[in-house]
């Protein structure tokens, strides 16, 4: 199953290192991972999306909040939440015909042309994970030159939060 | 006060109260070595390799109690020292290594003698610090003690840039009283209703079996473990880690469990109703066959470290918390408690226990006109009132001695048996006896083991350790030979020693006193010779049975019912639980 987990973890050197570690070492699943740092620059909110059984999520959950620098972990897939990513991809195009079809896909995913060129055009959605693996897939006629994804940021819903 | 990094780091030992560090100096700690030279209150033990200086800090903090302090330099000054590192990890040992490192202008670039030692020790650590501010130096030491010590305890590194501990930089001095973690606050205290629950799941049981391990040891609950042994009236029985935390000869003790441990606590394991285990992380030496592990128990589960709990074997009341603080409250709950346990089911349980005993599966062949190992740790015991400071390497000699020994005491076992790592034993020696000069301390090692740290005989007479080292020479690294006979058709491959040195003259040179015993009438008289010279180095070259294993055996892969017993023991060949006597 897949899960999403936040974590509020020191902002120190080496911290971003400990974590991937644990996950290397110890063989678990990463599909993605995002960090950077929040209000309170002492600290940074991180996202990992892994796969597991529910023996192997609690281990990772367990194993994670052993780390001296993680300060609080929420399991967001354990509740309501909202899950975004942001996918920036480059295809190329030839005729008038193909641009059209592209901005009509583009539409019915909410996404939005960033920049266009006579042979190219570059893309940015910001969706659900899945949507934008949905959309890639949409995509089939035409080069894709780039891919770029940000990974899983993700939040719950609500008045629940990880916060000190 | 203005001191410079290097006296701050000094002067932070004296003030938490560190007696010895134990080190090797190098180019990158040399300004810390400066102060250490200028001070008399934190002694220096100037180990010949830096491996041994993390196995002697190990070997003090497993006896003491007190965290172990080691000091080396900068690349291989760290990457020996990972080892020892490791093997405290392993075994949840409180250590802080200070590792030196290339100045903070050079990291990065490659420098002579860099490396990235906390990179390479991450894995091995609970924690690591780089200290790249020399006003956080004592801040960090406080917190790489604090962290060292608390909670499932565990070695930590401070790795320290040379320009920290320049001397012409100087900063006043505070060395905080306590300090505190936003990220760091280990649960302590179990909770009270798993602990009710705990109680009532253990009394409803028919054949309970108590099994505990070397969290009893480090959290300090042998006592409050005797306690509620004895109120229970419960078989018991300890992992290699656990020795010592009930008297090996106490009625209700089943001996030691898993893959080398007695047939009757493996049987009792599978056969038990309730499985109350209490600082143990029911490691693959322990479990066997995990599918097939205590079939039919509930189980409870007392431990520090949350993520011990359920990660192979799934409970049914964990408690996390300090297993002294549990098993008071659990001792509390049943002395003012009306329920007890169920004498007649007890009764049956102990009659079927006493069945298994019976077998006597630690027998061995005890007229033969070689010298047998269990013999010579039998005898150690016998000479040493069994009231020794026992450390060993790592193999078969590891193993008779856990057997064969007969530990009373907690902390008087002291051995890596995590990691297990070879040349952990006279290192570890050393600092158990620094640490009680006036009590007996002997190394048990095989010939194989003791040759990876044999330069530290050196150390011992420097540091006049009377240490007395048993080493069982079979000529063969037995424990390999023995996999090697049963599960690779005797294909001997690398593991028979030759060219070995003659170890009398090698224990001469370095300044002891060396004996070879190859006759089993010479064993008696010679090692109580050995021990009378209390203030010698005495290495004891004993020279047993090449063929001999270490029985009973669980294969990888069994289960606890499906022992290999020593072709002297007779039991039935297909040993069943005669369970069919209960129902």
């Amino acid at each position: 199953m897949r899960h999403i987990i936040s974590i509020l973890i020191e902002n120190e050197a080496g911290a971003l290192s400990r974590v991937a570690g644990l996950f290397s070492a110890r063989g678990y699943n990463i599909e993605s991972l995002t960090v950077a740092v929040t209000e309170d620059a002492s600290l940074s909110r991180m996202t990992i999306v892994t796969t597991g059984t529910d023996r192997v999520i609690e281990q990772i959950t367990k194993q994670l909040n052993k780390l001296i620098d993680v300060v609080k972990l929420l399991e967001l897939t354990d509740g309501p939440h909202i899950e975004r990513e942001m996918l920036l991809l480059k295809v190329a195009v030839t005729t008038e015909e193909s641009q059209q079809q592209l901005r009509r896909l583009l539409e019915v995913f909410e996404g939005h042309l960033i920049d266009h060129t006579s042979v190219t055009m570059t893309i940015q959605l910001t969706q659900t994970g899945e949507q934008i693996d949905s959309f890639i897939t949409a995509l089939t006629d035409y080069e894709i030159l780039e891919t770029v994804r940000s990974g899983v940021s993700g939040i719950a819903r609500g008045d629940k939060y990880l916060k000190i | 006060m203005e001191l410079s990094g290097g006296e701050i780091l000094i002067r932070c030992l004296k003030d938490e109260g560190v007696e010895y560090l134990f080190g090797y100096p190098g180019g990158a700690v040399l300004h810390i070595y400066d102060a250490i030279y200028r001070q008399d209150d934190v002694k220096h033990i100037l180990v010949r390799h830096e491996q041994a200086a993390t196995h002697a800090a190990d070997g003090y903090a497993r006896a003491t109690g007190q965290p172990g302090v080691v000091i080396v330099t900068s690349g291989p000054g760290a990457t020996n020292a990972v080892t020892g590192i490791a093997t405290a990890f392993m075994d949840s040992i409180p250590m802080v290594v200070i590792t030196g490192q290339v100045a903070t202008a050079n990291i990065g670039s490659d420098a002579f003698q860099e490396v990235d030692a906390v990179g390479i020790t991450r894995p091995c650590v609970k924690h690591n610090f780089l200290v790249k501010d020399l006003s956080k130096l004592a801040e960090t030491v406080k917190k790489a003690f604090h962290v060292a010590t608390t909670g499932r305890p565990g070695p930590v590194v401070i790795d320290v840039p040379k320009d920290i501990t320049d001397p012409a930089i100087k900063i006043p001095y505070h060395y905080p009283d306590e300090i505190k973690m936003r990220s760091y606050q280990p649960v302590l205290e179990g909770d009270p209703e798993q602990i009710k629950r705990a109680v009532d799941l253990l009394l409803t049981a028919k054949k309970p079996m108590i099994y505990t391990g070397g969290g009893v040891i480090l959290g300090d609950g042998s006592d409050e473990l005797r306690t509620l042994v004895k109120l229970l009236a419960y078989p018991v029985t300890t992992t290699l880690m656990g020795l010592g935390s009930i008297p090996y000869d106490d009625t209700q003790f089943l001996g030691m469990l898993g893959m080398h441990g007695t047939y009757e606590a493996n049987m009792a394991m599978h056969d038990c109703d309730v499985l109350f285990a209490v600082g143990a992380r029911f490691d693959d030496r322990v479990t066997g066959k995990i599918a097939e592990f205590c079939p039919n128990a509930k189980i409870i589960h007392i431990d520090i470290d949350p993520s011990s709990i359920s990660k192979t074997i799934t409970v049914d009341i964990p408690i996390v918390g300090d297993v002294a603080g549990v098993l008071r409250e659990m001792s509390k709950i049943l002395q003012k408690g009306k329920k007890e346990p169920n004498k007649k089911d007890l009764q049956s349980w102990w009659k079927v226990i006493n069945g298994w005993r019976a077998v006597d599966c630690m027998t061995y062949d005890r007229g033969t006109d070689m010298i047998k190992p269990q013999a010579a740790v039998e005898l150690l015991h016998e000479i040493t009132a069994g009231d020794a400071y026992v450390t060993s390497d790592v193999g078969q000699h590891q193993m008779w001695a856990a057997q064969y020994y007969g530990f009373s005491k907690p902390k008087r076992w002291i051995n890596s048996g995590g990691l297990g790592t070879m040349g952990f034993g006279l290192p570890a020696a050393m600092g158990v006896q620094l640490a009680y000069p006036d009590e007996t301390v002997v190394c048990v090692t095989g010939e194989g083991s003791i040759q990876m740290c044999i330069q530290e005989l050196s150390t011992c007479l420097q540091y006049g350790l009377p240490i007395k080292i048993i080493s069982l020479n079979n000529r063969y690294l037995g424990m390999v030979r023995q996999w090697q006979e049963f599960f690779y058709e005797n294909r001997y491959s690398n593991s028979y020693m030759e060219s070995l040195p003659d170890f009398v003259k090698l224990a001469e040179s370095y300044g002891h006193v060396g004996m070879r015993v190859e006759r089993p009438e010479e064993l008696k008289p010679m090692m109580e010779k050995a021990f009378a010279m209390k203030d010698r180095l005495v290495f004891m070259d004993i020279v047993t049975d090449q063929a001999e294993n270490v029985y009973p055996m669980i294969m990888a892969g069994k289960a606890h019912n499906e022992m290999h017993m020593s072709p002297n023991c007779e039991i039935p060949q297909s040993p069943q639980s005669p369970e069919r006597e209960l129902s």
